[in-house]
């Protein structure tokens, strides 16, 4: 299981990365942990690779403004080891011990994981959910694409040919009270979800709910948002049956994805309790509840 | 058994030796082995399930960088015999290449061999094959019927074997119950998956006319098999026993993969290294195990005695036969379990289809057929209203009733099944767990206790071999051992075989320290290699304990006579009026004492002080015979199976979110009985890895094909081997009933926990779904399928 | 290409396709056999090596990506020839292994989770061992292992080692 051959450069900015990525049959490798393994098996033949790991400036995590951005090729376990991600983006911080596994979180990258916009991946689903933004560099201008419209399908997305990520921005909740819970189901713990759920809440000082954002991915093709169940939800307190009715006609317009690992059935069953779940994560932990 | 009442090392918690290269990174796998000018393998595998070979053209490969060759299976056949087969089955022929036709989707056609492995992949991606698609078959019942394509067309039908025995008078014990309740559950295709795949280099030295062998091997008589289809004399054949193998637990066989690689030896003249990588060991390793439906019929009475069982195994073995038929005749030895059955109606069937060949798994088909066993338990239990351990109880063998003989004429050695079931209640607190279950029920969760008892035969004989192939007349499945002191008094012994994680060196050792009474971590192990070896048959059928520790014992034993008789030869007295401790001796009575370096010296150096025509030095060996493998079988198929039959009695608590359906265990009890134990920490890690790889194949593991024959479970992406997360932390019970048939009363452990596993977790599953009316059947049960048929039963409700 | 790599302090240079993993480069170029290939496509965990102290898979990482980085593998753990560090005498001690093919792996991923985490629960050496798969034991006994070598080690008078990007 040896790949077969290609070339590999390391440009060393952002420009010649893609000028680079301009020639064809190149692609990007980051952290490689996706990636390779297609190598392995054959299943991708590029002529060449294009290490954008070490590109000065697209690693990074800081605060801007009323969002956090990440850089493309930050690594998944700086980001979850991260006071700042901890503070400011939990529903990233509570999502990330999901992706992969230690190891691979070791070496993958955030940008990577959005690029390759897999159904089941769960930093692209905490990014739609927050409604965050992908921000691209072609090579000659820094576009910011809403993580929405990033996301296509499955292992497709809105980057054009020579075009590179180099960051993600996450909103961040300014409201003192807000809440997170993220639920996945999968056979084992690393493997790739059958469903998943995140959700982010905030609460008033009555306990009344004045933010709220749900999303579900795995189950769907892409990751995708509920925001008429959130907009259901906001003004309640947020109670179980409010969740629970809300939830249930979320999940019941849903396109779901088909394959061959689960019936359609199961994964709109599974999102539906996994999306429950979330949001009485999230509720409880706004109120001071410990999850 | 002629054991010391008190073991000094036996029994007591030591270290295992082999541990300390391998924690260090320095065991020697086989893919650790470079030989100058070695070249790589890799091989071009079958786009089809079934089809007609037009034309290999290797041109563009050949033409590629770094290619030494390309072999399809025509030029194969023409210089190597065909693989053998177990069953008399002449028309299923067999070679490590497709001939003329393919018969699953994997399988190889043509081998490549390049400087690298990199360039030999480059090289088979470009061998162009044309093929005529045939029809094919992949479901064990439609390849049983008479009008299904076969896939050996020579043979004539898919059948390879389908024999019914009657053991008992099974139409009379149904007919005087007032009871039956027939059913149907499958085995799904699963694996060991080592997570070493099969490996072997190969040398071939054409002055000295000698083919070296280095391999990932746990096969017996594999230098034999080699060396036949190789059409070399067997003594040209070398197999390097100091290999170490990465994982087997039955399946690392690999005679097609050497006989390959031989043959690409001594065609190029050049060191030749094939090692599968994880797309080849898959799909083509022909390493799959049972995949098997079981249509079982119990006719019981009301109070819960099974009298009689009628079963069928319908076996899919795949494309080639192999040892696989033999799976469905192993379990013969304990078809009624631990149970007084008392008589049983047993129809063995085997099947080709287009899927991969098996191999010998872990219990060589016990496993599957406990699973079956035990479900007619718990479906006794269920329709009687009365409590499943008590139905097991009231059928188990008492331990009073050792030897007993079952129907199929195996007399199992000794056991105390009903002490080891209340042992184990005692520990988990049986009232207590049962409440347990009720306070997760009451949580909205489904929760079930399951229960598995079942026997784990040992000491690996192969008497299903003469059972199921008439032609086959075996009856010795030998094991040896050789000790020599040298001139200096230090002990070095060997063993014959290579070892795939089960400790032999210090089983060997532990075992010769016990009979001369030194300390084990002083004795040397070697392994000769086979040219060098005594007559073995590898580490097979849950049988070292029994059989090298036998055949250690024996040969210390004898070493230990023959230092007595020096000793009292030169006291003057009598044999019998000597001690023999630590090693010295002193006479009993008088004033003699020898040290065993006086001993040592006597016997190396001093012929004229030794006894009459005692030979010089100091060496015994010894070739064991498995204890009670003597006979073969009867005509109506009685026989004694196996010698010895460790028990093993498993309560799992099972809570199962019915939305998401996946199963967390919340408690895994096992009670063991091995009799004695030679080394703990072996045992108990046998057992733990036993019930993991027992919970794989209820819960994550499955080869898949899909319905075009395509094999869709290839990868560890798919084919889902359980992690840290997915095994519970496992409490074992021990207990020891020693076996009346061995030298220390040990019996096997190598099968242990995965023997019982898989039935205890449907079971808890069954019982979790049982306030809901519907039952799992099939292994593995999937998550999403779990939670499919929890909401349908809901829905219907 | 032309790599120079820092493989157990010290330093290699090495001539590889740039399509050679890592594992294949410290197995072939290099001959540290302790390292193992069990699956090549990133699951099983038996190319498990160390890269600035922490576990990574040397299946899903090339050779060309691997300079500047500290690597560590199996031959470096044991102090000196014929010694065993703490962790690897835990696993003696538990028989946290059997065929030993997974364990250079396990052991390393044992070695990194206690300078982390120095007082590990179950559920983090479960988590920590998680991705390195092991078909021999059940898992029962590495978990032992660990927890014994965690107990040793702070028992023991050897200094803490520092993580790299860790506060000391």
């Amino acid at each position: 299981m040896k790949p077969a051959p290609f070339d590999y450069v390391r440009p060393a900015s952002i420009d010649e990365a893609c000028a680079a990525l301009a020639v064809e049959e190149s692609v990007v490798i980051a952290g490689g942990q996706t990636l390779i393994p297609i190598l392995a098996m054959r299943l991708a033949r590029p002529a060449r690779l294009v290490d954008i790991a070490r590109i000065p400036g697209l690693a990074g995590i800081r605060e801007e403004g009323d969002a956090v951005v990440i850089g493309a090729t930050t690594r998944q376990v700086e980001a979850e080891r991260s006071a700042v991600i901890a503070a400011r983006v939990p529903l990233l911080a509570r999502a990330l011990p999901f992706v992969g596994h230690a190891p691979t979180r070791n070496r993958g990258t955030l940008g990577g994981s959005v690029a390759n916009a897999d159904p089941a991946a769960e930093i692209p689903l905490v990014l739609v959910t927050l409604g965050g933004v992908v921000v691209v560099h072609d090579g000659r201008t820094t576009q910011e694409i809403a993580a929405q419209e990033f996301v296509l399908g499955p292992m497709m997305t809105a980057l054009a040919t020579g075009a590179l990520v180099v960051g993600l921005r996450f909103p961040v909740w300014p409201d003192r009270r807000i809440g997170v819970g993220f639920h996945e189901v999968s056979t084992r713990a690393s493997d790739f979800a059958f469903a998943a759920a995140a959700a982010q809440i905030a609460l008033d000082a009555s306990g009344r709910c004045t933010k709220c954002t749900i999303g579900i991915g795995a189950a769907t093709p892409r990751p995708v948002r509920r925001d008429a169940l959130a907009t259901k939800l906001i003004g309640s307190t947020l109670d179980d049956t409010d969740i629970r009715a809300g939830v249930a006609d979320a999940v019941a317009e849903l396109e779901i994805m088909v394959d061959s690992h689960a019936s359609p059935d199961y994964r709109r069953r599974a999102a539906k309790a996994l999306a429950v779940r979330a949001l009485t994560d999230a509720r409880d932990a706004a109120r001071g509840v410990p999850v | 058994m002629s054991a010391p009442v008190h073991f000094k090392f036996v029994e007591t918690p030591r270290r295992v030796r082999e541990d300390r290269r391998f924690v260090a990174g320095r065991g020697r796998f086989v893919a650790d082995v470079r030989l100058p000018g070695m070249v790589h393998v890799a091989l071009v595998p079958s786009q089809h399930p079934a089809a007609r070979i037009i034309e290999i053209d290797a041109a563009a490969a050949l033409a590629m960088p770094g290619v030494h060759a390309v072999v399809a299976g025509a030029e194969l056949a023409a210089a190597v015999d065909p693989m053998m087969n177990g069953l008399d089955t002449p028309n299923v022929r067999r070679f490590p290449l497709a001939v003329g036709q393919v018969r699953y989707n994997g399988e190889w056609i043509a081998a490549v061999v390049a400087d690298s492995r990199a360039q030999a992949e480059d090289a088979a991606e470009l061998v162009e094959a044309s093929y005529e698609a045939l029809p094919f078959v992949l479901d064990a019942e439609a390849a049983l019927k008479p009008d299904s394509v076969p896939v050996h067309p020579d043979h004539g039908s898919n059948v390879l074997l389908d024999r019914t025995f009657v053991w008992g008078d099974v139409a009379q014990h149904f007919a005087q119950s007032p009871h039956q309740i027939a059913f149907r559950v499958t085995w799904g295709r699963n694996s060991t998956v080592p997570v070493e795949t099969f490996g072997v280099v190969v040398a071939w030295d054409p002055w000295n006319e000698i083919l070296d062998v280095w391999a990932s091997i746990q096969m017996p008589k594999y230098a034999d098999q080699i060396a036949r289809a190789l059409r070399l004399p067997a003594n040209a054949v070398r197999v390097h026993y100091d290999v170490d193998v990465g994982g087997s637990y039955g399946v690392k066989r690999g005679i097609k993969h050497t006989v390959l690689a031989g043959y690409l030896a001594r065609r190029l003249n050049r060191p030749v290294r094939l090692i599968e990588d994880r797309l080849e060991n898959m799909r083509a390793g022909d390493a799959h195990g049972p995949d098997r439906i079981f249509d079982v019929t119990v006719a019981f009475d009301s109070d819960g005695i099974i009298n009689s069982m009628k079963m069928r195994a319908l076996d899919n073995v795949g494309a080639y036969a192999g040892r696989a038929p033999f799976q469905l005749g192993k379990p013969v030895g304990a078809i009624v379990g631990p149970y007084r059955i008392k008589s049983v109606e047993y129809r063995a069937v085997s099947v080709t289809s287009n899927k991969a060949a098996q191999e010998a798994v872990r219990g060589f088909g016990q496993a599957p057929t406990n699973y079956a066993i035990e479900t007619a338990i718990d479906r006794v239990a269920a329709a009687l209203g009365l409590e499943r351990i008590e139905v097991r109880r009231r059928n188990f063998i008492r331990k009073d009733e050792f030897p007993y003989l079952i129907p199929s004429g195996t007399r199992y050695d000794s056991g105390d099944y009903h002490t080891v079931v209340d042992k184990v209640l005692a520990h988990v607190d049986w009232p207590a767990l049962q409440q347990q279950r009720e306070q997760l029920r009451a949580q909205g969760l489904l929760a079930g206790i399951g229960i598995s008892a079942c026997l784990e035969p040992s000491g690996g004989n192969s008497s299903f071999e003469p059972l199921l192939n008439p032609k086959n007349t075996t009856s010795t499945w030998m094991e040896s051992c050789r000790i020599n002191v040298d001139a200096l008094g230090y002990v070095t012994a060997t063993i014959h075989t290579t070892s795939s994680g089960q400790g032999h060196e210090t089983l060997a050792a532990t075992v010769i320290g016990e009979v001369l009474q030194i300390d084990p971590d002083r004795i040397r192990i070697v392994r000769p290699d086979s040219l060098a070896s005594l007559p073995g048959n590898s580490p097979v059928g849950s049988r070292m304990a029994i059989m090298l520790g036998g055949a250690a014992f024996h040969a210390a034993d004898k070493l230990k006579r023959k230092l007595i008789r020096i000793a009292a030869h030169q006291f003057g007295c009598a044999e019998a009026d000597v001690d023999y401790a630590t090693g010295g001796i002193k006479q009993r009575g008088g004033p003699g004492q020898l040290s065993w370096i006086d001993l040592v010296t006597i016997a190396h150096r001093n012929f004229h002080l030794l006894p009459a025509e005692m030979e010089p030095g100091l060496e015994t060996t010894h070739v064991m015979q498995v204890p009670t493998g003597e006979a073969l079988p009867t005509p109506d198929g009685r026989v004694q199976m196996y010698p010895c039959h460790s028990f093993e009695f498993h309560v799992v608590l099972v809570a199962i979110d019915p939305d998401l359906g996946k199963p967390e265990f919340r408690r895994y009890v096992i009670g063991h009985d091995c009799g004695t134990v030679i080394n703990p920490a072996i045992v108990k890690g046998m057992t733990l890895g036993g019930i993991a790889h027992g919970i794989g194949a209820a819960l994550l593991e499955e080869f898949v094909y899909d319905d075009q024959g395509q094999m869709i479970s290839q990868s560890f992406m798919d084919y889902v081997l359980p992690s840290a997360h997915e095994i519970p932390e496992v409490e074992i019970v021990h207990h020891c009933t020693p076996s009346p048939f061995t030298v220390l009363g040990q019996k096997g452990s190598g099968e242990s926990g995965y023997l019982g596993a898989p039935a205890a977790v449907a079971s808890a599953i069954n019982d979790a779904l049982a306030p809901l009316g519907i039952v799992m059947s099939k292994l593995p049960i999937r998550i999403p399928e779990l939670s499919d048929a929890i909401a349908a039963a809901r829905a219907s409700k | 290409m032309k790599v120079e790599l820092n493989v157990n302090n010290a330093r290699a240079s090495v001539e590889v396709e740039p399509r050679t993993t890592l594992v294949d480069c410290l197995r072939d170029n290099l001959g540290l056999t302790g390292t193992h290939t069990g699956c090549e496509h990133g699951i099983c965990g038996a190319c498990t090596v160390l890269l600035e102290g922490e576990p990574v898979r040397a299946c899903l990482m090339l050779a060309v990506q691997a300079d500047g980085y500290a690597i560590t593998t199996i031959e470096a753990v044991a102090p000196a020839p014929g010694e065993l560090s703490i962790v690897q005498d835990a696993f003696c001690e538990t028989h946290g292994l059997q065929c030993g093919f997974c364990t250079p792996g396990m052991v390393l991923t044992a070695e990194a989770l206690l300078r982390r985490i120095p007082d590990p629960t179950r559920a983090d050496i479960v988590s920590a061992i998680s991705a390195n798969i092991c078909r021999c034991t059940g898992y029962g006994q590495i978990v032992e292992a660990i927890a014994l070598a965690a107990k040793r080690l702070a028992g023991s008078n050897l200094p803490r080692q520092v993580v790299p990007g860790e506060p000391a």
